[in-house]
């Protein structure tokens, strides 16, 4: 297994404990990960501004990993939803991938022929690697944590970009992903509720209003940690974790942590190859596990 | 929220427009039903948003109180009213026709402009210095070089380069 590993503009700055336990566990799990350094961003904030110049990024990124011949890793799941989507336009359209070559080519030099495909990491996981050797891998006993899940939206909506591999009103993924390295993926309220990372820039105090809930619901519902797959659903509820208490006078301090990160742990990698100290809500039950 | 709606405000051809724009084609499909408003996320925190509203007050052709509104800067496009929408009105690429509308029209929120500034300026969200360059090196990761070319002749081409900020800002997460 060979994929290019998409970045994006979050993970490489704000979330590189969770960049980190990714190279890591694909390297221990026999997935090999390509640096393309001409990626750029993926034209995601692009969409409500310009429709055309965030396909032209997304098509110039496909064409990076095009070049290479190898598929795209995506940690992010904004970036993964962005580039699947063009990526499927473009594929399925042959007038509309030609006028935009015929753009990226004048603005590039480069040319997307429509013959890669896009995946998240936890969805490589899932779907490549697969649960039983994640299972068999394993070293560590994470048997005493309880965990929620937190998918976000754009690890798995709309369906028809990331293939229907995940039920969109009851995904199961990251639960078996989560069970599948021995601890507990527990329900609580608003599993399925968005970060509100989108509407951060446009209206702060709005946006933070849905990390709160969720950070409640977690809370109320006896969870260890969040798990998350994705660097902007984490900068909602781990960075703005400290700023939500205060607005809201209320104390929820619930570690946050990236999917590789347990994983890796579980693999028996050490506390510093999954960037734990980069982790801003400490989890007293990890650090001991890991001890 | 205000008020009777003035027949002299609305534009017939405003439901038109949104439907020949990427992501709007499916606005006439809307019976209102409200599952998009029942579903949505933002709407759950405040009231200021409310999906149903919006696309109602687009059919019904009220074109500049849509465009230069806040509100249509506040979905977080999670997609949950996309996925249940029984009509397949697909509002989450319905929204974002409706804001690269607004765009044209001179109405791009602030936070919106300070993106295309940065992504023209360093072609990522997050400008990577030596500083952040130092911290990755600290950890085993490696450099990342910033390479803001393409999307400047992209930018040129598209014309997006307009839209930018004459001088460098930043957004922080």
């Amino acid at each position: 297994m060979k994929y290019a590993l998409y970045l994006g503009c979050t993970a490489p700055v704000r979330a590189m404990n969770y960049e980190l336990a990714a190279r890591n566990t694909a390297s221990r799990l026999g997935i090999e990960l390509v640096d393309i350094n001409d990626f750029g961003c993926c034209g995601f904030p692009l969409k409500s501004v310009h429709h055309r110049t965030a396909l032209l990024l997304s098509a110039r990124n496909l064409a990076l990993a095009e070049e290479q011949g190898v598929d795209i890793c995506a940690l992010c799941s904004s970036c993964t939803g962005t580039l699947a989507e063009a990526n499927h336009t473009l594929q399925a359209n042959e007038g509309l991938r030609q006028s935009v070559n015929a753009e990226l080519e004048a603005t590039t030099g480069r040319q997307y022929r429509g013959t890669i495909q896009v995946r998240h990491y936890a969805r490589i996981l899932y779907e490549q690697v697969g649960l039983d050797r994640i299972r068999e891998a394993v070293t560590v006993d994470l048997s005493g944590l309880r965990l929620a899940a937190h998918y976000g939206c754009h690890y798995l909506k709309p369906v028809e970009v990331h293939d229907r591999f995940d039920d969109p009103e009851n995904p199961h993924s990251l639960d078996r992903l989560i069970e599948a390295v021995g601890a507990t993926s527990i329900y609580y309220e608003g599993r399925d509720q968005c970060c509100g990372g989108g509407i951060l820039g446009a209206d702060e105090a709005t946006a933070l209003g849905l990390p709160r809930l969720k950070l409640e619901r977690a809370v109320a519902a006896g969870a260890d940690a969040l798990v998350v797959v994705c660097p902007f659903c984490d900068i909602m509820y781990e960075l703005q974790q400290r700023r939500i208490e205060k607005m809201y006078e209320t104390r929820f301090n619930l570690p946050v942590i990236f999917y590789p990160q347990l994983l890796g742990l579980a693999l028996g990698l050490s506390a510093a190859e999954v960037g734990l100290g980069l982790n801003r809500v400490k989890s007293r039950k990890l650090l001991e596990i890991v001890s | 929220m205000d008020s009777v709606v003035d027949a002299n405000q609305m534009d017939p051809a405003f439901v038109s427009e949104i439907a020949a724009e990427p992501g709007g084609e499916h606005i006439r499909r809307c019976f209102a039903c409200g599952t998009c408003t029942a579903s949505c996320p933002v709407r759950e925190v405040t009231e200021r948003y409310n999906p149903r509203r919006i696309i109602h007050m687009a059919v019904l052709g009220l074109r500049e109180a849509v465009l230069s509104s806040d509100f249509i800067w506040l979905c977080s496009t999670c997609y949950a009213c996309y996925e249940r929408c029984p009509q397949d009105v697909r509002i989450t690429e319905l929204m974002h026709a409706i804001k690269n509308i607004a765009v044209r029209e001179g109405h791009i929120h602030p936070s919106f402009r300070a993106q295309v500034s940065l992504l023209e300026q360093h072609g990522r969200l997050y400008d990577i210095t030596s500083f952040e360059n130092e911290r990755r090196t600290e950890q085993g990761l490696p450099a990342i070089l910033e390479r803001a070319d393409d999307f400047c002749r992209i930018f040129a081409t598209t014309g997006l380069d307009a839209l930018a900020e004459p001088e460098e800002t930043g957004v922080d997460g």
